[in-house]
Formats: C-alpha cells, structure tokens, sequence
C-alpha cells in the first residue's frame, strides 16, 4: 500500500528529520571541500566541541524540564577561573572538588529560584548571567588567571591528555553524554523531568514533586558546567575573565537544533548531541571554506534557522502551515 | 423540507495516520434545517472527520461538496468562508483575554488608524450573549469562566458569522442541565433559520431529543444512517458496537467493611463550608450537585491539593494530615481528576508512560525503570478497560478524547488505592464504555475499595452508588440511601431555587 509507506516515510522524516539535516549539511561541506571530511579535521571538531556539548548536556535537563538557562556561560568563567587561582593555593587535588562545591551552590541558588519559588527562569537566569560574571571579576579582581607552573602539573589532563589516541576531552564528553542519557531516558529521575516540562499541572497531580525536579536540573546544569569549566581550565592553564561570554546562547542554540522544543517536555541527550555537532560541523565546514570570522556568525544562524524550519516543516507534513 | 438539496456533502473520506486508518471511505450528507447526529465508539472516527471537514485535517481520499461545488478545505479559514464553523471537543481559548475579545479573535472591529473599537466589540458581543441568555458580560476575562461558560463562548464565536452548518463535536460533555436547555434553544434556533448543525455526542436521551437523522461510524468506516423516528437506542447501539449492550447487570449489594474514610466539619475558605461524610470499605458514595457546588475542591482537599481551613481528615479511624498528592498516594488514595488535558494527562507523552507516571519510582529494577513491568502494567489496563491505541507508543494527544480518559482512569486504578475518588469518570464515553466503567466501579467496591464518585449526570449517581451525597454552594444538603433516593428530591435538594448561579 502506497500510502502506507508514504505515512511511513513521512513519520520517519518527523522524528528524524534533525539527523537528515545534519547528513545533509555533512555531504555540501564534503563536496566543496574534502578535507572537510579529513579523520584529523572531525577529531579536531569534536574535541572543540566537547566544552560547548559538555554543557548544552545539562542545559537539556533545564529545558526539557520546561525551563531556560541563561547563565552557563558566565557560570563557566567562574569555575575556570576559581579552579586557576585555587590550583596555586591548594593545589589540584583540593582544588577541583572546591570549584565543584562552589559552581554547585550557584546551581543550587537558581533552581530554588525557579523551581521552588517558582519565579520566572528567562529572569532569574538572565539575572545571573550578569551576577556570576560580577562575582567572577570581584574574586578575580578583574585579573586575567594564570597557573604559575604551567609544566609541572598533572592538572591539564583533562584538556590536553589522551588515553589511547583518543582525547580526554572527547572522553569526557562521550561518557557523560552516555551516563547523562541513561539517566534521562532511563531512570524514573528522568521521567519525571519529562512530565514537569511536558504538563506540570498533570505531574503534580500525579504526585510529582514538581519544584524539587526543576531544582536538581539546575543542579545538573551546573555540574556540567563545573565539568566544562574544569576541561576549559585544563586546557590553557590561564583564562580571562570573560571565556565563557556568549556560550549561554550557542548551547541554547544546540540543545534547541537536537529538536528539543522551548516549551519543556520534549528533547533528547542524543538529540543534544547531534546539535553540538551540527553547530561544531557548520563552523569548522565555513572556516575551512575561507569564510571571514564575522560572517560565520551570521551564516551560523541562517543555517541553524533553516534547520529548524526543515525540522518543523518535517513533522507538519508541509513546508507551510496554517497551523502548528 | 426532506427534497431540499443537501448543504455540504462529504463523499468517500479516507484519513490514515501512522498506524491507524482513522476514516476508511466515510460518506454523509447534511440538509438544510436538519440536526444530523453522528456517533460512534470511542476512536470510531467522528472527530477526525469533522476536522477533515473544517480543514484541520487533509483527507487522502475523498471529496467534499458545498451545494454543487467541490471545495478543497485546505484550512479552517476556507471552511470558515463556506459558512461551516467548528465548536471543538477541546477548548481553544485565550485564558488571559476577555470574553469578547476571545469571541472577535482576528476580527476585532475597527476604527480609523486600526484602532480597536471597543464600544462595538462589547456591545456585538453582549448582544450574542443575550442570545445564550448566560451568566457573564463581554468584559469577563475567560480564565474566570467555569468550564461550562467557556464553552458557551466557544459557541458563542460560531454565532458570529452567518453559517450554513455547525459542528458541535460533544458540547454537552461539561454542561449542567439548565445550561443544555440553552444550547438546546440555540440549536431550535439555527435549525429555524435553515442551518444545519451536525452533533456528535454519546448521549443517547440527548441524540434522540433533539437530531432528525442519526450516522453511525464504527472503526473508522461508515455503519449507516438511521431517521431518529424510526428507530431506538437499542438498534443504534447495535451498529455503533456490532453487539447488543447488556444493561441488565443490576446493582448487586454486597459486604461493607470499616469505615475507611472519614471527614469531619471540613471546610475551605469559601469554597466549601463545614462537610462532613464516611466512606466504608466497599462502599461507593456519589457527589452530585450542580458545577460549582463544591464536589471537585472537596476532592482536592483531600488529595491534598488544597489546604482545609478547618476540620479533620480521618483515614481508618486515624486522623492525618495530607499536605501534598504524595501524602495522598503513599496513604493509598487515587484521584481521577475533573480536567483530563490540564490535570490528567501530560498530552506529549506516550500511553504507557503517562499511565505508570505516579508509581514511575517502585517501577525499577536496580537503578533503572523497568520496561517490563511498565509494559505489564499498560496492557492489563489497556485490555481491561478496552482502550483503543495503535500500541503503548502512541502519542496520548493522538488518542481520541474518550479513550484519552481511559488512560487516566488506568493509571488510577494501577495504583490500587484503598480510596478513590473519580471526579466526572465518564465525560465523553461511549454508552458501551460507559457501562463497563460503571461495572469496574461496582466490582472495585466489591472488592474492598472506598470509592466516591463525582458527577453532575444524574442517572450515573444513581446508578453507581450505594449512597448520594447532595450538595449546593459549598454545603453538604442532604445524604440519601438509595432507598430513600428520587429524582425528584434529589433535583430538590442540589438546587438553591432563590440564588443566582454565578460562574
Ligand atoms: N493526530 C493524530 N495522529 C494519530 N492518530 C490519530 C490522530 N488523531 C486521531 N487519531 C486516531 O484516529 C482514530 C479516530 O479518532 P477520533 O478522535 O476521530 O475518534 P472519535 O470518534 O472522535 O472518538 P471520541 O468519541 O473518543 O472523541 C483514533 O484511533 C485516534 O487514535
Ligand atoms: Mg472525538
């Protein structure tokens, strides 16, 4: 039966519509320019992608929760930073779980914000985003960071180490993706992280303690960007105060590409993924074709526009719709 | 009047969606000044072929016919300029917007510069709502509406334009009785003027009160239609399930045990006053009243939703406090809610997952949820309650609306709570679903369940409980056994003759 299979095709299309996007835009790249599909130039992208993706994997806890984060950027320069000052004062060991406690508290701050007294996330994170990068200048006295002995620590393994050629970076990436995607797929946490995003009226009437789910993505979120910080800290040893600056909206931009919608209760670690790489794959494909770096900016969001308008056009069916 | 050429025509309507064939060459015609009813199990199809016929949904086959011409109902605005206007089975109002406003939406009246001319928008409105003869003015904002005076604008919007047929895809289904009487005249009244009106309900007194023609759809195909004169509800049954309904089961009176469930002077600001009522172990007690007499916060109350301003909850003798619906669920008591898109279900996610949403946390093996035993759960409620879905991963907002509160009810009764408490169980089920939720009802108590039942439909109360609980503005008006009960004295005692409803 024709229809059949058409209904087939097209309901394949609606639920992967982002990954044929991204083999699309993967093939131009590959034509206009091969060594776009060179192992060291896709090895080089994803490990440039991994901090971004290390944090768009918390970020899609918050949204899928029904929520926006809008302070993981400055939130990232914060633990880089106070992870670079306490490696000189207590050393490494003491150093990373400090920063931890510390970008945890933040999350922690946020999520009873939202979640428990339930004030408006756009606001509340947006508010951060200006309040965490006040408090990183303010421990930093606006200095820029720096390790003093760049060579004799073990410290930037997590940036620059690999185990057996593959970077730790990448590694950390992959295995949280992993852990972080069981968790959400698979275990009760995660389920209930569906609902509250989904129909909070509905989790709550089904015994769902909605405020403690949305706080503990905030808390999520900012573990992951207390991993982010660390691998970012890792790897150049020295940091402005400003590193994370503008990342809040590229990780926003990836979780939404991987098709997790605003409105909360839809989205997938996979998915994330998937939009890290696109995104990652789109800067790297423009730059290799010679592209001015301004201009990158505004054909990255043309691109990622135009994917989320095929994503769209894909599960309606149609390129335009009366309605949704 | 029966030679009059029809109005709109729908030939061989085909619709599938993945998985399912939702209409499978479904033909009907609609005549001037006609009430054409079309019914159907839950899933047979009728929703989906009003949505075919007002635009919302694009057929795979088939053809649609105003008078003589082919029209191509490529959206609800085509439909809206061939004069055939929807009232949805699902509310779609702006909660934050006035009445009028809601009812103008994209068509506010102007003045020069596009400016909103607000003294004409409120006096059209008050005038269409002069005509329901309803409760509100223009200025009301929706969200302040009851959910039966929001439907009432929903109709209110269809009387804006001049149609030449009106769908009403179960209007009835949050009504009260007296605000039915005013949809009834609404309906005399387009009938009069020559529109035809198509109406989808499962209330058979309804159907056989007020339509001329009867269609019937059973799994997606066209059954027949039937003149309303000529026939009964037993032989429109019969088409609509393919057998005959047994509605001979009687109410067997069986064992109660303790009283399981006791409350005490309990009161809630002004929404409720002072209620005191016991439920014993096997024992079904029925809420009946009128919309807004206070059933539903009661329930709440006790699920722990809301916070009693006074007055004691008593669970097997002990008195305890309910601070939140996890107090509730760990001591063993379920709510059906009133509202299953806003408070039952959570619409984007699948079957399965919403019906083992409240025990997600004990479905685990180790760290992990467990398929199986979510699986296990779905498919005994899933036959149990014969609900109709292509698998557990279908979507819950692509279920038709009955069989979307039969996953509600699943999930509640998967719980297996000493006390449960449905509020409106039945609100849009099909007659044959209905009874067997009735039965499921009976049979619960029978085994030891405490259950109250919620409901603004008379026959249901009498039907499923052992005793009825009347109640008027927030007070408890009188208990009735079910030797005592009548209709009559029932109707008496939920109405507050001199009082004003307010919405
Ligand atoms: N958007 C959709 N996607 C997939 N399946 C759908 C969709 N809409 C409807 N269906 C399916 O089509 C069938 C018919 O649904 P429809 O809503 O028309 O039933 P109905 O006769 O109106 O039932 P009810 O009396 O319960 O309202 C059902 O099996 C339903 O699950
Ligand atoms: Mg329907």
């Amino acid at each position: 039966m024709a229809e059949i299979s058409k209904a087939g095709l097209s309901g394949f299309l609606a639920r992967q519509g982002i990954i044929v996007a991204f083999a699309v835009f993967m093939i131009v790249f590959a034509i206009a320019n091969p060594r776009f599909i060179d192992i060291d130039n896709i090895s080089g992208v994803i490990r440039s992608s991994a901090i971004l993706g290390v944090m768009a994997l918390g970020v899609t806890f918050v949204v899928i929760g029904g929520n926006l984060d809008l302070s993981v950027g400055s939130m990232m320069s914060f633990s880089t930073i106070v992870v670079l000052d306490l490696h000189d004062k207590i050393g490494p060991a003491l150093a990373i779980p400090a920063m931890f406690g510390m970008t945890l508290c933040l999350g922690a701050f946020i999520g009873f914000l939202v979640g428990y007294l339930k004030l408006n996330s756009l606001i509340v994170t947006l508010g951060m985003l200006s309040a965490i990068h006040g408090l990183t200048l303010t421990y930093s006295g606006g200095q820029n960071m720096d390790i003093a002995d760049k060579r004799g620590t073990w410290f930037n393994v997590f940036g620059q180490g690999d185990i057996i050629g593959i970077p730790i970076p990448i590694l950390m990436f992959a295995l949280l993706a992993a852990g972080l995607g069981v968790v959400l797929s698979r275990t009760a946490f995660g389920r209930k992280v569906y609902a509250v995003g989904g129909n909070g009226t509905a989790a709550v009437f089904s015994g769902i303690p909605r405020a403690r789910i949305v706080f503990l993505t905030y808390l999520m979120s900012s573990f992951c960007v207390a991993m982010a910080g660390l691998m970012q800290a890792s790897r150049s040893l020295g940091s402005q105060n400003t590193v994370g600056q503008g990342l809040e909206l590229e990780v926003l931009a990836a979780v939404i590409l991987g098709g997790a919608s605003l409105l909360g209760g839809s989205g997938t670690i996979f998915k994330t993924v998937i939009g890290v790489l696109i995104l990652g794959f789109i800067q790297n494909g423009l730059l290799l074709m010679g592209l001015a770096f301004y201009a990158q900016y505004v054909v990255t969001w043309v691109i990622i526009i135009l994917a989320v308008w095929l994503d769209i056009a894909a599960k309606r069916g149609r390129l335009l719709s009366p309605i949704a | 009047m029966t030679d009059q050429s029809p109005i709109l025509r729908l030939e061989n309507i085909v619709k599938a969606f993945p998985g399912v064939r939702a209409l499978d060459g479904v033909s009907l015609d609609l005549r001037p000044g006609e009430v054409h009813a079309l019914m159907g199990e839950n899933g047979a199809g009728k929703s989906t072929l009003m949505k075919v016929l007002g635009g919302l949904h694009q057929p795979n086959e088939g053809k649609i016919y105003i008078g003589e011409k082919q029209v191509v109902m490529d959206r609800p605005q085509t439909a809206k300029q061939n004069g055939v206007v929807f009232i949805h089975q699902e509310l779609s109002l702006a909660d934050e917007l006035s009445v009028a406003e809601n009812i103008f939406l994209g068509e506010l009246p102007r003045k020069s510069l596009g400016r909103v001319d607000w003294e004409k928008l409120y006096t059209d409105t008050d005038a269409i709502l002069d005509r329901l003869n309803v409760g509100f003015n223009a200025r009301t904002r929706v969200g302040d509406l009851s959910i039966a005076n929001q439907q009432m604008v929903e109709i209110a919007r269809a009387l804006t334009v001049d149609p030449r047929a009106v769908i009403f895809d179960e209007p009835t289904a949050s009504l009260t009785d007296s605000e039915k009487v005013v949809l009834f005249d609404v309906i005399a009244d387009l009938q009069s003027r020559g529109v035809g009106v198509i109406y989808i309900s499962h209330r058979m007194e309804e159907i056989f009160k007020i339509t001329d023609r009867i269609s019937v759809l059973r799994d997606g195909s066209y059954r027949g239609t039937l003149n309303t004169a000529e026939t009964n509800e037993e032989d429109v049954t019969q088409l609509m399930i393919g057998r005959k309904l047994d509605l001979s089961r009687n109410k067997v009176q069986h064992e109660m045990g303790d009283v399981a469930l006791e409350v005490r002077n309990l009161s809630c600001g002004k929404l409720f006053h002072d209620v005191s009522f016991t439920v014993r172990k096997g024992e079904v007690v029925g809420f009946y009243g009128l919309v807004g007499a206070g059933r539903t916060e009661i329930a709440e109350t006790i699920f722990g939703l809301r916070e009693p301003s006074a007055g004691k909850i008593l669970l097997d003798g002990q008195e305890v406090t309910i601070n939140s619906p996890q107090d509730a669920i760990a001591r063993g008591i379920s709510l059906v809610p009133e509202d299953r898109k806003g408070q039952g279900l959570v619409l984007g996610m699948n079957c399965r997952d919403n019906m083992t949403l409240p025990q997600i946390g004990e479905l685990t093996s180790g760290p992990f949820t467990s398929d199986k035993a979510e699986v296990a759960i779905f498919d005994k409620y899933h036959d149990a309650l014969d609900i109709r879905t292509p698998g557990w991963r279908q979507t819950v907002g692509n279920l038709s609306g009955g069989n979307q509160q039969k996953i509600v009810i699943g999930k509640w009764l998967s719980m297996h709570p000493k006390v449960l408490i449905v509020d409106e169980p039945t609100r849009g089920i099909d007659v044959g679903s209905k009874s067997e939720i009735h039965n499921l009802i009976r049979d619960l108590a029978a085994q030891g369940y405490a259950v109250i039942v919620v409901s603004s439909e008379m026959p249901e109360v009498l039907h499923v409980s052992d005793r009825i609980v009347a109640m008027f503005s927030g007070r408890v008006m009188r208990e009735f056994t079910t030797e005592e009960v009548t209709e009559n004295n029932l109707v008496q005692a939920i109405s507050g003759l001199s009082e004003d409803r307010v919405a």
